[in-house]
């Protein structure tokens, strides 16, 4: 695509207007784009068409389409969080994360679709109606990030940022059959992300291929003094790295992951994959990972004490719904009872609970020590093994509608996922052939503390030998 | 164990959300139902472990390339220019610039 546009095969104008046609055709059955913004999208298009022009040169997404969930605020585009109580709202300012996607060239299309403050596994929490999965009309995307590995998977942008807080990258990616990368926590700023679980949350790339993973990932990452959990550490080239050959690697097999909950057919292609990096010269290495299986409860405890802090700010005062009150206390409550879905409100209650008078130790603090238990795992299975590899879901994408009258079964489809959310370790699903009834399948690669590159190293390879489609 | 309804509405109070007695009740079962998932946590002893409280490795391989230690992400206190008071008064739903307004909240 970059070489069109500089051999002006195409230019950024006719490729914005190309990606907005083909948007306006199939976004009505996939819903997963929320809002558009054409005035931003080709004012950087002139730009990007002018520079070529002039033959100045250009930064490394000058011209590419890109799509944000719209949790992340984009200056003077509407940002809802998926929910009735931002409905109105539109930020002053970029998020880090967007702000560097536009310095570098990227196209800013628009907002994607999303569980309400990213809470959901399935996209069926969005006040604004669910996602349907390209791949399959009558199934979820995954959820958070459902619209943006939506509009990926379809071909209605280059590549998009989503966030995950328990899975919400790699789940999404899994189902619709996308590269999805998390990467470490503190990788990339976190400013102007709306919070759901401040020490959960982080940004990350959906793409089609793992080159683009590599690309978007290298303008993002990096250090922001607006975050102070933002880690002043170097960027590597992630895409020079992603080369480097696979011979001697170990690979970690933790057998928590292949236990009883797994679907066979995930479970036979996430095998193959296996079998297949080690063709590519890595050695698999039987793990055991001892406190796996506490993972759910620990993370619905830790996030949800989070998100009840967090969403105190949405009270009908500074921005957003208000619904008005006698008192203010009556205007709070009144505002926050229409504003807020039910998961929304459920998982402020849960961690209200959580965190009141005389539960404190007993939920919070305990969670607190197993997810320290939960890293420890981590950190020693990292000092025999260069890279973890699990299935990222324990079963392909379920129909909308399957799991939504049951919360804690819809929690477990996250099992996989937030281990290494709690452990702030980087974790990428790749695509891992399908089912046989043609649904994706996700293999998710965990790599240590700033371990990126050795995750995009595995991918490429991974990718480059077929792996994707095996 | 059990939560009960009014368990429920002190934490809807905590929690500043005015619930329909419908919803009253579907809350009390989920939560019910979600704590006793939550509850196997109390298998473990945890009597020796310290609590989670920072992300990222203090030291190792993989935080070599940190240009300073992640536990001291101070920066400058400098004064920096904010002019922004309009365009986030422009988002209230009820503004008197320069103020939010809001119910009465003192009377006299």
């Amino acid at each position: 695509m970059r070489e069109a546009l500089t051999t002006k095969q195409l230019s950024a104008r006719e490729l914005t207007k190309a990606f907005y046609e083909r948007i306006d055709h199939e976004n009505p059955k996939l819903n997963a784009y929320l809002a558009l913004s054409p005035e931003r999208a080709y004012a950087q298009a002139d730009r990007v068409d002018a520079a070529i022009a002039k033959g100045d040169p250009l930064p490394p997404l000058a011209g590419i389409p890109v799509a944000l969930k719209d949790v992340l605020s984009t200056a003077g585009v509407r940002t809802t969080c998926g929910s009735k109580i931002l409905e109105t709202y539109t930020p002053p300012y970029d998020a880090t994360a967007v702000a560097r996607l536009d310095a570098a060239g990227a196209i800013l299309l628009g907002k994607t679709n999303c569980d309400e403050f990213a809470m959901g596994s399935s996209n069926e929490n969005s006040a604004y109606g669910p996602v349907r999965n390209p791949v399959s009309l009558d199934r979820v995307p995954g959820g958070s990030s459902g619209g943006s590995a939506a509009v990926v998977a379809a071909g209605l942008a280059v590549a998009s940022l989503g966030t995950d807080t328990g899975g919400s990258i790699r789940q999404p990616g899994a189902f619709c059959g996308i590269p999805a990368l998390m990467p470490t926590y503190g990788r990339v700023s976190r400013y102007g992300l709306i919070a759901f679980a401040s020490s959960l949350d982080r940004i990350g790339p959906f793409t089609t291929n793992i080159a683009d993973s590599a690309s978007v990932l290298s303008v993002i990452a990096g250090h922001d003094a607006a975050d102070s959990t933002c880690a002043p550490a170097s960027v590597p080239n992630y895409s020079s790295e992603m080369h480097r050959p696979l011979a001697g690697l170990k690979i970690g097999v933790p057998a928590e992951y292949f236990g009883p909950g797994l679907d066979p057919e995930v479970r036979s292609k996430i095998e193959s994959g296996i079998g297949l990096l080690e063709k590519l010269g890595c050695k698999p290495v039987a793990i055991r990972m001892a406190h796996t299986d506490y993972a759910i409860a620990t993370y619905y405890i830790v996030a949800t004490a989070e998100a009840s802090s967090n969403l105190a700010r949405y009270d009908g005062v500074r921005y957003g719904l208000r619904v008005s009150g006698n008192t203010l206390m009556d205007m709070y409550r009144k505002t926050r009872e229409q504003g807020f879905g039910p998961e929304v409100k459920r998982r402020i209650m849960l961690g209200t609970y959580a965190l009141s008078a005389g539960y404190y130790d007993a939920y919070y603090l305990r969670a607190q020590k197993v997810r320290a238990l939960i890293a420890r795992d981590f950190s020693q299975a990292f000092e025999q093994v260069d890279a973890i590899i699990t299935p990222t879901t324990p079963t392909a994408a379920f129909k909308l509608g399957e799991k939504t009258s049951d919360p804690l079964q819809m929690y477990l489809a996250d099992i996989y996922t937030v281990t290494g959310s709690l452990a702030g370790i980087p974790g990428m699903s790749v695509p891992c052939g399908q089912t046989n009834a043609g649904l994706p399948v996700g293999m998710q690669i965990f790599g240590s503390h700033f371990g990126e590159a050795r995750i995009l190293q595995l991918a490429h390879s991974f990718e480059a030998a077929g792996g994707f489609t095996m | 164990m059990k939560i009960t309804r009014e368990e429920v509405l002190r934490v809807a109070q905590l929690a500043h959300l005015e619930l329909s007695p419908e919803e009253v009740e579907m809350y009390r079962g989920q939560l019910d139902e979600i704590l006793a998932y939550i509850g196997k946590l109390e298998q473990l002893d945890v009597s020796n472990v310290e609590p989670m409280t920072q992300l990222l490795p203090g030291t190792g391989a993989d935080v070599a390339n940190l240009h300073t230690p992640l536990d001291s992400a101070l920066r400058d206190d400098v004064v920096r220019p904010c002019d922004v008071a309009n365009l986030v008064l422009a988002q209230a739903p009820d503004a008197a610039k320069p103020f939010f307004r809001v119910p009465k909240v003192i009377d006299r």
